[in-house]
């Protein structure tokens, strides 16, 4: 990352100022391992625009958390068991190469990573690609060792194409950096070294069992023992462990499907039974009824959290309706009567129009933060 | 005359179902409520020019003065109304309609009785059942809501009442409401329905007294349920189609905020209904350990070095009446480029949707209040969490402990944010009964006090290390 910045010469901010508007470099990762999250993050707080893509889809998570947009290519892909990528299918190539000629045109830098372990490195970035990007941009091919993912990368050196594209391709990126190289090796030695040998007295101990050791044996005992049987790494995809937190609530509470069809059926049943020898007035008052609750669930259904207040306000308001009944009733019997629903009518009359009062109020607090949308 | 009436019902049922729907946005919410007043407007007109045909000029006069002094009383209370006591507000008016709907079931008795209505064979039965289902969820819906009011106004204690074998008292009401109902329709006598009346008031009593305070969201909203079928029963005693689908609106509507409450609180409708948290003997794992506190001072502190914090606010926060100062320190947090977001639990507060109105009320801007499902994810990333007057709703033991008797509730998980500042008055637990080892977690501190004095403090703190100028 830092090698494309020397590069570019530019700095990577976007910046507003009096003498006019500098966009933000946008840079592209392809691949998305160890060097393609590190680049992320650098280019991320150096100010630039990051997208990255990688087969693997679960690193898209990783990708968002360093600030970086990740680019999905949308096809069926298996999934990746190992933690490492896998060489890809040809319908998943077709669309990447699409992504990556549309990037290719638009980013000011692209950063390639993408290794496949025990194979040369997949090309990515094609001639026509390298020759769509605008002069002064910079790739920096970090696979060159492994045969280079761009078109055009010769290993070693930094070469700049016709329209002006520059392609590092050092294969020498670890000796450039020797002391934190040497450091991270040694590092990576050191946790070896007290693997191979638990008990910490310089015995070494062999626990074919443990994925690391086995991996790292060619022969024990007599026996080849190349190759190693596949790594399955805890960083594989997650598909399990997604259903498990469903189930742990209250089994009982998901009623075979069967129990339910006949709860249904019963419903349905006694709800006909009641309509069918119902007198023809009734009838068509319980058809209203049922059709308004159901109106009323989906009215409801997608009510904002926010509104529940509001809303029971106004429902209040209009449950007040049943001044209707009482108004119909006022005057129409014994002066008992008469008593009774002028009580009601005023009882009524509060509800409807506090009901609305309060609302009104309520929803004229709610308000919008300024320059927000 | 009678096609016309109909026709203005039939807008007006439109209208009310129209305003329901505005009220699901923000942004349609107004032209909701003018909908809503438009129909409700409409019904009243059409059904007055009805009732002018036919009442005598007394009738009329009693109708005019009692729709202006209960407009009147309206008005006056929804403008003085506190916003922290906007539940008891709703709960005082669910109760009118249960009474307005016991009336008109008593009324559509007597006026059978005094020989003013006409009726034969089944449809007389039919009558009469009508009126004892009318009057049966109307006293209920009644005394149940004022049993809420009195606890949300904390005039009686909000604990629950421990009547031995309640759930029985409770079936053995329904059963003998039943028997009631048909021993009514085949000899309709008045002590009948007087019995019939009191039983559903003793039940809506005992329902709703046997319900803790911390579950009382779900109280109201099922009482919200209640009026709406109370209407729709007048609107089948009485043949009108306007109060069966608008009792029909309100009642689904209820209901389904119920079963949204019940559904946040990972407990099914029927047990909140048969009683409270204390019932549950508890087996939860006995928490213990140090807590830490922290001053003003200090949460100035971490609040200024932060990037992002969540506010999660309880009904502690309308306790206090903190909504203001909360406010005023979000606004500062924001200026000074820190991302300040609400994270609301389903239940918070003492009614669906509480929290929202009060910081609404407090000028918080609303695209920032948060709901549970939407912050959740987000608060590991999130560097402080405030939460004012929280208990419950943030506590992992739900998740984390399946002897807690608040196992499997979903909860704010706050505790994997980086720092967790609780503002409290005191150790004490919170309504559901359950300690909170979120207290004695190593990333959280407490700052005791009310919460709106300390956050007023946090604020004169942080005034204090603004550059000058």
């Amino acid at each position: 990352m830092i090698e494309a910045a020397h590069a570019f010469g530019r700095f990577f901010t976007g910046q507003v100022t009096a003498a006019g508007k500098v966009p933000p470099a946008k840079v592209l990762v392809a691949g998305v391992g160890v060097a393609g999250l590190a680049a992320i993050a650098a280019a991320n707080s150096l100010g630039a625009v990051v997208r990255a893509t990688d087969p693997r889809a679960e690193v898209a998570e990783q990708v968002r958390s360093l600030g970086g947009e990740y680019l999905a290519v949308e096809v069926e892909q298996e999934a990746s068991t190992d933690g490492y990528a896998k060489a890809t299918s040809e319908a998943y190539d077709r669309r990447a190469a699409e992504i990556y000629s549309e990037q290719a045109a638009d980013v000011d830098i692209i950063i390639t990573t993408a290794l496949i372990p025990g194979r040369p490195a997949p090309k990515l970035i094609t001639a026509e690609q390298v020759a769509s990007m605008r002069p002064g941009s910079v790739i920096v091919d970090m696979a060159a060792a492994q045969g280079g993912n761009v078109a055009g990368t010769v290993a070693g050196e930094a070469v700049v194409t016709d329209n002006g594209v520059t392609i590092i391709g050092y294969t020498d990126l670890p000796g450039r950096l020797p002391a934190q190289a040497s450091q991270l090796y040694g590092t990576n030695v050191v946790n070896l070294l007290k693997l191979l040998t638990p008990a910490k007295d310089g015995q070494l101990v062999l626990d074919l069992d443990d994925v690391v050791v086995r991996g790292l044996t060619v022969a024990h005992g007599g026996e080849t023992l190349w190759p190693p049987p596949p790594v399955s790494v805890s960083a594989a995809p997650a598909t399990q462990p997604a259903a498990v937190p469903q189930a742990e609530p209250q089994p009982e509470k998901t009623r075979s499907p069967l129990a339910r069809a006949a709860v249904g059926i019963a419903g349905a049943l006694a709800l006909f039974l009641v309509t069918a020898f119902a007198p023809a007035e009734l009838a068509g008052h319980l058809t209203v009824f049922v059709l308004a609750i159901v109106i009323g669930f989906y009215v409801i259904g997608n009510v904002h959290h926010a509104l529940h207040t509001p809303l029971m306000s106004v429902t209040n308001a209009i449950s007040g309706i049943i001044v209707v009944g009482a108004i119909l009733q006022i005057g129409t019997g014994s002066a008992l009567v008469t008593a009774l629903a002028a009580v009601a009518v005023l009882l009524a009359a509060i509800n409807i129009v506090g009901g609305f009062a309060v609302t009104r109020r309520m929803l004229s607090m709610f308000s919008r933060s300024p320059g927000r949308s | 005359m009678q096609t016309w009436t109909t026709a203005a019902y039939l807008i007006a049922a439109l209208l009310f179902v129209i305003s329901l729907a505005g009220l699901s946005k923000h942004e349609t919410s107004r032209s909701g409520v003018v909908f809503g007043i438009a129909g409700m407007t409409i019904a009243l007109v059409a059904t007055a020019i009805v009732a002018l045909g036919s009442a005598s000029g007394l009738g009329i006069a009693l109708l005019l003065v009692a729709l202006v002094i209960g407009a009147a009383i309206g008005l006056w209370r929804a403008r003085v109304v506190e916003m922290t006591g906007m539940p008891e507000l709703i709960a005082l008016m669910h109760s009118f309609v249960g009474l307005a709907a016991v009336l008109v079931g008593w009324n559509g008795f007597l006026e059978v009785e005094s020989g003013h209505l006409q009726l034969a064979g089944s449809l007389l039965g039919i009558h009469h059942a009508e009126v004892a289902i009318g009057v049966f969820i109307g006293a209920v819906t009644f005394t149940g809501s004022i049993i809420a009011y009195l606890k949300l106004s904390a005039k009686i204690a909000s604990a629950p009442l421990m009547l031995p074998g309640k759930n029985v008292l409770n079936l053995g009401a329904l059963v003998v409401f039943a028997a009631l109902t048909v021993y009514f329709v085949i000899t309709p006598a008045t002590w009948v329905l007087a019995v019939l009346t009191v039983l559903a008031l003793l039940l809506g009593l005992h329902l709703v007294a046997s319900i803790g305070g911390g579950d009382m969201p779900v109280v109201v909203s099922m009482l919200n349920s209640y009026s709406g079928w109370a209407a729709a029963a007048s609107g089948f005693l009485l043949g009108n189609d306007l109060l069966i689908i608008t009792g029909a609106l309100v009642g689904s509507s209820g209901a389904y905020l119920s079963y949204i409450m019940c559904k946040a609180m990972n407990r099914s409708f029927l047990s909140v209904i048969a009683g409270g948290f204390g019932a549950t003997t508890s087996s939860a794992a006995a928490v213990e350990g140090e807590h830490r506190e922290i001053d003003a001072a200090g949460v100035a502190e971490l609040l200024s070095n932060a990037r992002s914090v969540v506010i999660t606010p309880g009904y502690g926060m309308a306790v206090a009446q903190a909504q203001y100062p909360v406010a005023d320190l979000t606004r500062k947090l924001r200026e000074q480029g820190v991302e300040v977001r609400f994270g609301v639990h389903p239940v918070a507060g003492r009614l669906p949707g509480h929290m929202n109105v009060l910081l609404a009320e407090a000028q918080v801007p609303y695209d920032i209040v948060l709901e549970m499902d939407e912050i959740n994810d987000d608060l590991a990333e999130t560097d402080v969490v405030l939460v004012i007057g929280a208990n419950d709703t943030v506590n992992p033991a739900a998740s984390e402990d399946p002897g807690s008797p608040i196992a499997g509730m979903p909860v704010l998980r706050v505790w994997e944010a980086g720092n967790v500042v609780v503002f409290k008055r005191s150790m004490a637990t919170g309504y559901a009964g359950v300690q909170n080892p979120l207290f004695f977690r190593e990333n959280s501190q407490m700052l005791f006090g009310d919460a709106k004095e300390r956050v007023q403090d946090i604020l004169a703190e942080l005034k204090t290390r603004e550059p000058v100028g």
